[in-house]
């Protein structure tokens, strides 16, 4: 397992004491977690746990308060100094997201453009790699998330489930080193959820290092090599998803599990 | 059984409500239409012969295209300035925000008509105009009464003051786009700029299309009170006609068609040009689709 092999290396996702407010109301109030190369990792959580919040921490659309937050052994949107954290230029803070892809809650397809178009804007444009070459990969990323048929649709002719896939291959279409998902599947119909957890599933597979947010337990238990249970802002329970989501060891966790199985 | 097979179903006759109400007006704007006809056709002194005379007379037509000039042009200068207001406005620069709103503030603060007077009378506040280092020797300048004319008084003027409507127009349109749309480009590496020109500025425009056609048959109007301007646009022509012959009516109504029959057009223009950015369901993009390999099919 490449898990196991590379987890002497340098953690893909590093947070020591991750903290965060809006205004007065402390969302993150100090998570240390580690997520290894090549490894799944589902944060589970209530709503309003900030398990969201603690992932758009990791590509930087929101600021930290406090606390370090290293992905490949860098900070993302700063750099440190003498023991202070300076702000980076726009540039760099983009050099680096464009390493970490990341799949929304609402899918957030460009809605001007086809699928095709949305999986080929930003290696095209932001890469500036050549355009064959990238409608290539993209027609197969396509493919493989099995949309090859509705490369020139829409996203407004797509179902839910679709668009969610041709996310998924617009962020892999920028080859990143990291994959975030935030709560992937929580805006489909049920009868959409699972093919969008197949893609996953075997994206996993494939040994990419990803943290999902979601709360699907099943796929926690079934792909996750590691979950992680947040709540008030701090990681009440973290472990082996098998053993963690069937016999908690936190009332806050078993209480929640409840609920939720 | 012959319930599932004869689904006709037999319309009832139903007795109309009386509407005498109607009738009333029909018959109140039936004669206050003859006596309208009547009246343009008694006097004389709507003078449809001078009209006629004048509608496509040299003067009028150069008029006439002076307006549309001035509408193009204005119009122009509003639309750009109008989205680099509208962007500085929404930009998180505290000084380019404060400039963005101070100049919105101020244009739409004072009358147009002012502001086109103040332009006219330039002269008269900087006698010259040159280009120097601040507060330090001018390299060249130039007197302003030539480089100020009355066109260019009358396009300052007018675009100026549009592009602080058109700033609004645009910060609506942009503030219509979905946040989410930002943070998936933001997600991807984009730039700020590339996200605003790539993502964010296409899906505004089904909010900034229809207003926009508002402001440029508003212009068009608009363009008339730069007659004082003594530049010769469609009234100011109308206007030099009649201080020598003194058929003013008969020549304001020739200028007033005129404006109509371009209303008109701009009206029938900007349907379609509403029809065509909400078609929000295309399905499948034809270009997109011959974009493809046949393999990748």
């Amino acid at each position: 397992m490449t898990a196991v092999e590379t987890s002497r290396e340098a953690p893909m996702v590093e947070a020591v004491n991750v903290c965060k407010s809006f205004g007065s109301a402390a969302v993150l109030k100090g998570i240390d977690l580690e997520v290894r190369r090549g490894e799944v990792m589902t944060l589970l959580g209530p709503s309003g746990s900030g398990k969201s919040t603690f992932l758009r921490l990791i590509n930087h659309l929101e600021t930290l308060s406090a606390g370090r937050l290293y992905v490949d052994g860098q900070l993302v949107g700063y750099s440190e100094r003498n023991g202070r954290l300076h702000e980076l230029p726009p540039s760099a803070v983009q050099r680096r997201r464009a390493e970490i892809g990341m799949v929304f809650q609402r899918f957030n397809l460009f809605a001007h453009m086809t699928a095709l178009q949305n999986v080929m804007e930003a290696p095209v444009g932001v890469r500036r790699e050549k355009r064959e070459a990238v409608r290539k990969r993209a027609l197969e990323l396509l493919d493989r998330v099995g949309l090859a048929d509705k490369a020139s649709s829409y996203p407004s002719a797509l179902s839910g489930g679709q668009q969610q896939r041709v996310a998924i291959a617009r962020a892999l279409a920028m080859q990143p080193k990291l994959m975030l998902f935030d709560e992937p599947t929580s805006a489909l119909d049920p009868e959409l959820v699972g093919e969008v957890l197949d893609v996953m599933k075997d994206l996993a597979r494939s040994g990419m290092t990803m943290v999902v947010v979601t709360h699907e337990i099943g796929f926690a238990r079934e792909v996750a090599d590691h979950a992680v249970f947040i709540d008030g802002g701090v990681v009440v329970e973290s472990g082996n998803p098998a053993q963690m989501l069937t016999d908690p060891r936190h009332p806050r966790t078993k209480a929640f599990l409840g609920k939720v199985l | 059984m012959t319930a599932i097979s004869a689904p006709r179903i037999q319309e009832e006759p139903v007795v109309p409500l009386r509407r005498p109400g109607r009738w009333v007006t029909y018959a109140v704007a039936a004669v206050l239409a003859a006596m309208f006809v009547h009246t343009l056709l008694t006097n004389k002194n709507f003078g449809w012969d001078v009209v006629g005379n004048y509608l496509g007379s040299g003067e009028i037509l150069a008029g006439l295209g002076k307006t549309i000039e001035l509408t193009v042009i204005a119009m122009a200068i509003g639309i750009v300035l109008g989205v680099v207001l509208a962007v500085l406005r929404l930009s998180a620069n505290p000084a380019m925000k404060g400039f963005a709103s101070l100049y919105i503030w101020f244009f739409r603060g004072t009358p147009v008509f002012v502001q086109l007077l103040f332009w006219g009378y330039a002269s008269a506040l900087y006698p010259r105009l040159g280009i120097g280092i601040p507060f330090g020797p001018q390299f060249v300048s130039a007197p302003t009464n030539v480089l100020i004319t009355p066109f260019i008084a009358a396009i300052l003027g007018l675009g100026l003051n549009e592009g602080a409507y058109m700033a609004e127009v645009v910060r609506a349109g942009i503030l219509s786009v979905d946040r989410g749309q930002t943070e998936a480009a933001q997600a991807l590496g984009m730039s700020r700029l590339r996200t605003l020109r790539r993502v964010v500025l296409p899906q505004a425009m089904r909010v900034i299309i229809p207003p926009t056609g508002n402001q440029v048959i508003t212009m068009l109007k608009t363009t008339s009170l730069v007659s004082v301007l003594a530049f010769p646009e469609l009234l100011y022509s109308a206007q030099l006609v009649y201080s020598t012959n003194f058929k003013t009516i008969p020549l304001l109504i020739t200028a007033s068609l005129w404006y109509l029959l371009m209303t008109s057009v701009l009206n029938v223009g900007q349907h379609f040009l509403e029809r065509r950015f909400n078609r929000s369901e295309r399905a499948v993009s034809r270009r997109a689709a011959a974009e493809i390999p046949s393999e990748g099919r």
